[in-house]
């Protein structure tokens, strides 16, 4: 179906009309327009997948393993709706935030560059094309993230370069040696290859190189260095797109290779992952609770959380997993948010010390509220969606006797919820400290400056309000991937029907 | 630099560089060689002429602006998606023409050779863009 490859072209064509803009009011106009195009192609396969399970499209008339095949299965639909979402805040976003000393045509094509790398790393059923993507994800982010081009930013920018290209030259290796054994590079094949081998303990040198390519690109824990150096330095509309995504395609590829075809030596990843998704949640959520910093305490919120993904890849039973998938879902949305939050926090007081700032909650009620959703989201108080993720989690995790990791896991939600509680404090209950950031009176937000956190706002809350609708969809991807027999089948051989 | 030996011999080089760029771009098909390869020759040539004439003339006197070259590239490739849209063949499915031409036979002509060409000319675009970027003085 060639609707698969249209969250690549539509990107691809965005940038190429984006080069004729000049006016930044018609480039902001194409931003939107595009990414609300995305949202209904994401929706519009999504639907599609409802009655064929799977859906692969083999580029240029190639059958697979030959040529590349696009595969767009449960988990991939989810991601690209929810990237698409947050694409389209965060393009609105950009309308009132985009600092005016960048070249704010030229960010808009990065940003469609990203999009094109991020979609095309969730639709791809190709290990080396997955590296293209990666590539193209880089670069764009490194041109976004160096973007005003202020001296701590490049030091930042530089930081963050250097990591990841290691971790791209370990993932390019590990191709290297899995093409070198099995012969192929098309993740079905693969898959097929793998479950019928008597060494695969071979695989785990490669799977290896994996596991530390995509822990540098997911930030877990010995590897995440590169985050909490970098992702405060940016324009804030940059530092919300990366929060949300970056790191969140690493989570993916983690997901889909530990399912798909690295399932040899089962005991020994999966309790890997869990160690490593242990300590990842708490040297993330304690270095938290010591910065003062909005923007360096959320990033180090991004690491703890990616602890939970993984530890729900570990465990590795259909619950832990679908709970994965919903936490993964759920933070991209909720932590996207709060860091659009501390950009309007930041815009208004104009700092984002937390020292330095206080009495927003009776300046400006509503922003309060505003952020009241996606802290206690995070924080996983019930209806909202964070609560339905970790609970999924836990629960899993001790149906399967997993208990250190449960109570790891368990303890950090509290460090979550003293660092959101802390920003609350801080920045909304405490008196204006008397300094140059006093301003005394009401500050008034734009119904455009707000916007982006009410949708994703709602989003929160709809996915507490309807977590069972969702958790099922959840299942269904969580179920793909436990047994791809279908995903095998279909990328194999649709053509030869 | 300013010998009157590198200006000229400059010209005769950079046209069998262009030659030899095109060469590698038709030839890449089934050959080594293609876009990527072709637009790196074209795009020497131009670095050739760079330095033999310095870079601040090569910008004074380029009558087409690097960024077009990469604009039309990227057209192409869009453009080479569209027969395999249109005959319904899957996406990017490459396409084949014979065209019989009056003295040299049967060519064979395919929407890859215009995604080739695409790519050569954004490759070009792309190098005279490093290219004065690099020799940019603070």
């Amino acid at each position: 179906m060639t609707a698969v490859a249209l969250p690549i072209l539509i990107p691809f064509v965005l940038i190429i009309s984006l080069l004729f803009v000049k006016s930044v009011r018609w480039a902001r106009v194409i931003a939107i327009a595009g990414s609300t195009v995305l949202l209904c192609v994401s929706v519009y396969l999504f639907i599609r997948l409802g009655s064929e399970k799977v859906i692969t499209l083999n580029a240029g008339g190639w059958p697979s393993p030959a040529g590349i095949t696009l595969v767009v299965d449960y988990l991939s639909a989810l991601m690209l709706i929810t990237a698409s979402v947050l694409l389209l805040t965060i393009s609105i976003y950009s309308v009132r935030f985009l600092s005016v000393s960048f070249d704010r045509p030229k960010f808009y094509l990065f940003f469609f560059s990203l999009a094109m790398g991020l979609n095309g790393s969730f639709i791809t059923g190709d290990v080396f094309n997955l590296y293209v993507w990666f590539e193209v994800m880089l670069m764009s982010s490194f041109v976004l993230i160096a973007m005003g081009s202020r001296k701590e930013q490049l030091e930042g920018s530089i930081k963050y370069l250097a990591l990841n290209l290691t971790g791209s030259m370990l993932f390019l290796a590990g191709i290297g040696l899995l093409y070198g054994k099995t012969g192929t590079l098309n993740m079905a094949h693969l898959a097929e290859i793998l479950k019928n081998d008597d060494q695969a303990m071979l695989m785990n040198t490669t799977a290896m190189l994996f596991f530390v390519a995509f822990g540098i690109k997911a930030a877990l824990f010995p590897l995440f260095f590169w985050l909490p150096a970098s992702y405060h330095t940016p324009d804030i509309t940059v530092t919300s797109l990366f929060a949300g995504l970056l790191t969140k395609v690493g989570v993916y590829a983690f997901i889909r290779f530990f399912t798909l075809f690295f399932v040899q030596d089962q005991v020994f990843w999966h309790n890997l992952l869990l160690i490593t998704a242990g300590f990842t949640m708490l040297t993330g959520g304690m270095s938290a609770s010591a910065h003062y910093e909005t923007r360096r305490i959320l990033s180090y919120h991004i690491i703890s959380q990616i602890g939970y993904m993984v530890m729900g890849l570990g465990i590795f039973t259909p619950l832990a997993l679908a709970g994965a998938i919903f936490f993964t879902i759920h933070n991209m949305i909720a932590k996207t948010n709060t860091f659009l939050i501390s950009g309007i926090i930041s815009k208004m007081k104009g700092t984002f010390y937390l020292k330095d700032i206080g009495g927003l909650y009776k300046q400006n009620p509503f922003l309060a509220v505003l952020f009241i959703i996606p802290a206690f989201a995070l924080a996983g108080i019930p209806p909202l969606s964070g609560f339905f993720g970790k609970f999924m989690l836990i629960k899993a995790g001790l149906e399967d006797k997993h208990y250190v990791i449960t109570t790891v896991a368990v303890f950090t939600g509290i460090l979550t919820l003293y660092s959101m509680i802390k920003i609350w404090n801080e920045a909304f209950l405490k008196k204006q400290p008397d300094n140059a950031f006093n301003q005394s009176g009401k500050i008034k937000t734009g119904f455009i400056e707000v916007l982006p956190s009410v949708i994703l706002g709602l989003v929160s809350i709809l996915m507490g309000l309807f977590a069972a609708t969702v958790f099922q969809y959840t299942l269904e991807a969580a179920n793909q991937l436990i047994d791809p027999t279908i995903y095998i089948e279909k990328v194999l051989h649709t053509l030869k029907q | 630099m300013n010998t009157v030996i590198l200006k000229i011999a400059s010209r005769y080089v950079r046209g069998l560089l262009i030659i030899f760029a095109v060469i590698a771009l038709l030839r890449g098909h089934n050959f080594p060689g293609g876009g990527f390869i072709g637009g790196l020759l074209a795009g020497l040539s131009v670095a050739f002429k760079g330095y033999t004439f310095g870079i601040a003339y090569l910008k004074k006197h380029m009558s087409i602006m690097p960024e077009w070259f990469i604009i039309s590239g990227l057209v192409m490739i869009l453009f080479s998606a569209i027969p395999a849209f249109l005959n319904k063949t899957g996406f990017m499915t490459g396409e084949w023409y014979k065209i019989t031409l009056p003295l040299a036979g049967e060519l064979k002509l395919g929407t890859p050779l215009i995604f080739d060409f695409g790519i050569f000319l954004a490759i070009i675009g792309i190098t005279i863009i490093f290219l004065f970027s690099l020799t940019e003085k603070e």
